[in-house]
């Protein structure tokens, strides 16, 4: 298959460097739940924008409203410059469904001619099965594949249509090393296309794995916004515990220090800079026992994160 | 496979603009037709019932089998059933569980409106409907002396199903605004109570009086006395279609007003 004609059709124009996806003070809730609250975003053309937040952060609640599927309740999203619940705003979207959410009893093959009879040029069945290796499931029921195989189907049906935007969310969860690899090449491959992406993701990995810029969402807001260099050295904290009976505030001076817990003579601090820490600790002459170092998990950091905005 | 794979690579088919109405109409369509195909007992469950009704208590007796009028009446009533539970599962049910899967708000971010997925709906349902008739119609114009000429029954089956509108509509209403498994129990209570009371199965010309006349402001009275006049001919309660329209439209606000509030399930 040649690419030209592809990259004809999904290489911005020079004039367009209007955003995809423009989200402007934001806000939506459930019942007294807020998921969003005043989130503005815009993502241009080309662009491979990863959403990283712990679940329950607000990522899909974001993506549920740039695909038109909900209004916010107060503020702005436009997707190709248009209201994302018209229909014809849609047409240069591609969304991954669950991969749970697939019809069990209806073909690999009638699912995707299903997904691309919406588009206006989509990608030829061939072509698209290909892609994600699954040429050879073209008559298998969706209800008989395996994690793995729905995986890349729900990914391969995203682009269907051959999208200007793709939005993926949580495209790998529950895939081995090797399935998250081919998928995330076959991501790859396409923005190089041309194609703008969005990927949300909770793990760390992946969005360093795809993407070039970072949105990090908690509690509704957006933490950060900036390149994924400088979010990954946000993010990317230590954790340091030992039992000692000193102070929190004497522990909060510490280097690089963003979050202090006590619990009983056991204190958790979570820090950019674990070697710098360990050596104050003991220049200071902190008494300290059983001291222990580990990388913080994603969803700490996040909280560290959380606590430092909200301060 | 292979077949699959030349066909497909060597003739692409490629429109220049987006696939207009009747394409996505279409294809919704042909979507429900193959998930219902797939499970063939709903399909032969909806095919049976009026069916074996008629077998069991109208072919027995003499008296109606050999009255053609009488005949028409039984069949009549019997056909309206089975459009009306056609469509009430159909839309009540088969959109409550839709909409559990999240599957439907994955075809919500496809660019089709409202307009293409739920014409694609009732064009399935309607056919589906069509195809119980044909099984009650075989065994009618068999047993029965139900002898409608062909342009009163032509006009019969257009009747059934466009009196059908009305109970599709409450249908949707069901199905937007609760879960499947209340949508299923909500079916059943409106179902059977509104097709007795209607005369679907027994002739409300042997109703008591009082229930004989609060009747005719059923819409499955109306829908039934006006599908029973298209096939017969017979004059028909005068205010049989204002009841059934009114119903109607009460139905299409509740639907319409469902549809709106509704944003799938709620995740984040």
């Amino acid at each position: 298959m040649t690419t030209d004609t592809r990259r004809e059709t999904l290489a911005p124009t020079a004039s367009s460097t209007e955003p995809v996806v423009a989200v402007d003070g934001v806000r939506r809730t459930f019942g007294d739940v807020v998921a969003l609250d005043g989130v503005s975003l815009a993502v241009r053309p080309g662009e491979i924008v990863g959403l990283l937040g712990p679940n329950g952060a607000g990522k899909s609640t974001l993506l549920s409203l740039v695909t038109g599927q909900r209004k916010p309740d107060a503020g702005t999203v436009r997707l190709f410059g248009q209201d994302p619940r018209l229909p014809a705003a849609r047409i240069g979207l591609g969304v991954t469904p669950q991969e749970t959410g697939l019809p069990p009893s209806l073909t690999v093959g009638e699912v995707v001619d299903l997904v691309s009879g919406h588009y206006p040029d989509p990608m030829p069945r061939a072509e698209l099965l290909e892609r994600f290796d699954l040429a050879d499931l073209a008559r298998r029921q969706t209800g008989g594949l395996s994690g793995g195989q729905k995986r890349r189907l729900a990914v391969a049906l995203s682009l269907a249509g051959r999208p200007r935007l793709v939005l993926l969310d949580e495209p790998t969860t529950g895939l081995d090393v090797e399935g998250r690899r081919a998928l995330w090449q076959a991501v790859r491959d396409y923005h190089r296309e041309g194609a703008t992406v969005v990927v949300t993701s909770h793990y760390l990995e992946e969005i360093e794995a795809l993407a070039e810029r970072v949105v990090v969402i908690g509690s509704g807001r957006v933490l950060a916004d900036d390149t994924l260099g400088a979010v990954v050295a946000r993010v990317q904290a230590h954790r340091v515990a030992f039992r000692s009976t000193a102070a929190a505030a004497e522990l909060a001076a510490l280097p690089g220090v963003t979050s202090v817990e006590v619990d009983g003579d056991r204190r958790t601090l979570l820090t950019s800079d674990s070697d710098a820490l360990v050596r104050r600790l003991v220049v200071d002459g902190v008494p300290f026992t059983d001291l222990e170092v580990r990388g913080a998990s994603l969803e700490e950091a996040f909280l560290a994160l959380t606590e430092k905005e909200a301060a | 496979m292979t077949a699959t794979t030349t066909r497909d690579a060597g003739a692409p088919v490629r429109a220049a603009t987006p696939p207009g109405f009747v394409r996505l109409t279409l294809l919704h369509a042909r979507f429900h037709v193959l998930e219902t195909v797939r499970i063939p007992m709903a399909v032969i469950g909806n095919l049976l019932f009026p069916t074996l009704a008629m077998f069991f208590f109208v072919v027995p007796q003499q008296v109606i089998t050999s009255d053609p009028l009488l005949s028409v009446i039984s069949v009549g009533g019997l056909a309206m059933f089975s459009v009306m539970s056609t469509f009430l599962f159909t839309f009540g049910v088969g959109v409550a569980e839709d909409r559990a899967l999240p599957f439907d708000p994955y075809l919500r971010t496809m660019p089709a409106g409202a307009g293409p997925r739920l014409t694609g709906r009732v064009l399935s349902a309607s056919l589906f409907a069509l195809l119980g008739l044909v099984p009650l119609g075989l065994v009618a114009g068999i047993f029965t002396a139900a002898a409608p000429a062909l342009p009163r029954l032509l006009l019969g089956v257009a009747t059934l199903l466009a009196a059908g509108v009305p109970f599709l509509m409450l249908g949707l209403f069901v199905g937007y605004r609760l879960s499947s498994k209340a949508a299923i129990a909500v079916v059943q209570l409106v179902l059977f109570p509104l097709a007795f009371a209607g005369g679907l199965f027994m002739p409300a010309e042997m109703f008591p009086d009082w229930l004989a006349t609060a009747s005719t402001f059923l819409p499955s009275r109306a829908a039934r006395d006006l599908v029973i006049g298209a096939l017969s001919g017979v004059e028909v309660y005068a205010y049989a279609l204002p009841v059934l329209l009114g119903w109607g439209v009460l139905f299409t606000v509740l639907a319409v007003w469902a549809y709106r509030r509704d944003e799938g399930r709620r995740f984040r």
